[in-house]
């Protein structure tokens, strides 16, 4: 190991490549760390996004390595081939320049795939009580924590095989959203997720829960998903239109 | 997908597990036990229990394969919904037609 890491770095849209460049090594250097050395001491034009650096915010993915990670909170030790550290935009989302991409898809499908909450009580009704060891309470908490990162979107095969499919942040979230009580429009979830491209499409090979950085497990939600909607389906509660 | 080619896959895959467990131990008991091709048509032709597990197995199979197919078809190539729906109707049709031609030859002719 070097003091001097071998970075290749995608520059360019779509037609782009990947250009060369020598950065020093440091103590704790986070990948996000590396391209901010470059753009500050040797590039200036070279676009990527970020914003919080600690892993609240997801803006920062990569790929890394071949590798969809956040980049604000994975070292440098950790995912180095030796010196090099090859950086390119997020996968299955367009590149915009450099390591920007473009992720209006990923919040598309969001949208679609209803992952919001639909109240319908209003300010004058008395506060919701949901006890918090209730199974759905407790179902809900271990998916709520996502940061729309797309680490996950990225890393999903189906999703480069099926432009339509939803993809496991989306369903994580519409499972969130079956799991909360409050929840006006339980309906419309199982609705929304039961489209070609919907919840049905996952494979359950689980790259998506190897690849999330928070730890959650999407696949698992969709395996939830699929329940829900073949048992309202079966039971004749699917209403499709 | 739709929900219901969704469940169907999943049902027909249920029905399968215990069938072809049946018909691997079949073949193997025919195959140990050396019995010939006449003695196999002799105890099933005229057997309306075989001839309903075997009319099953070919079912679900068709049924099985042709969803797994169309979902492949969608997955892997750049044909339209309509062009993978079309092949998996075709497919899941022949394989009902030489199965139940099959089912048919063993047990009643
Ligand atoms: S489990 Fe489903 S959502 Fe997750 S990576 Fe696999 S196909 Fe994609
Ligand atoms: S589920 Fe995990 S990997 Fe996917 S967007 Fe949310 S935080 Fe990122
Ligand atoms: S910069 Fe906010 S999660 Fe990495």
């Amino acid at each position: 190991m070097s003091d001097t890491l071998e970075v290749r770095i995608w520059r360019g849209g779509a037609e782009g490549g990947l250009v060369h460049y020598n950065v020093p090594r440091q103590a704790s250097q986070t990948v996000l760390d590396v391209v901010t050395w470059v753009q500050r001491n040797d590039d200036p034009s070279l676009a990527y996004r970020f914003a919080c650096r600690v892993g609240m915010c997801g803006s920062c993915a990569m790929t890394v390595n071949g590798r969809p990670r956040w980049t604000c909170r994975t070292h440098v030790d950790k995912v180095t081939d030796g010196d090099s550290l090859t950086i390119e935009p997020l996968g299955n989302v367009p590149v915009i320049k450099d390591l920007a991409a473009d992720m209006t898809p990923f919040f598309e499908k969001w949208q679609s795939a209803r992952g919001r909450f639909h109240g319908a009580a209003t300010r004058r009704d008395a506060y919701a009580r949901i006890k918090p060891d209730s199974p759905a309470r407790q179902t809900a908490n271990a998916h709520v924590e996502c940061i729309n990162c797309a680490v996950c979107y990225s890393a999903c095969d189906v999703v480069s095989w099926r432009k339509e499919y939803l993809g496991p942040a989306a369903l994580n979230r519409a499972w969130v959203a079956f799991n909360d009580e409050r929840d006006a429009h339980l309906g419309y979830v199982l609705r929304s997720v039961a489209v070609n491209g919907g919840c049905m499409s996952c494979h359950t090979h689980q790259s998506c829960t190897q690849h999330c950085p928070v730890g959650l497990d999407p696949s698992a939600a969709i395996a939830g998903l699929k329940k829900a909607l073949s048992r309202a389906y079966l039971s004749g509660r699917l209403k499709l239109s | 997908m739709t929900p219901l080619a969704f469940v169907l896959q999943r049902l027909s895959a249920l029905v399968m597990v215990p069938v072809v467990i049946v018909h691997l131990g079949l073949v193997i008991y025919a195959v140990r036990g050396g019995l010939s091709a006449g003695e196999i048509l002799g105890r099933t032709q005229g057997s309306v229990a075989w001839g309903l597990f075997y009319t099953l197995f070919v079912v679900s199979v068709a049924l099985h394969a042709g969803l797994g197919l169309r979902n492949i078809l969608d997955e892997w190539t750049a044909l339209n919904r309509g062009a993978t729906a079309a092949i998996a109707h075709l497919f899941v049709v022949l394989t009902l037609l030489l199965g139940l031609r099959a089912v048919f030859a063993v047990t009643v002719s």
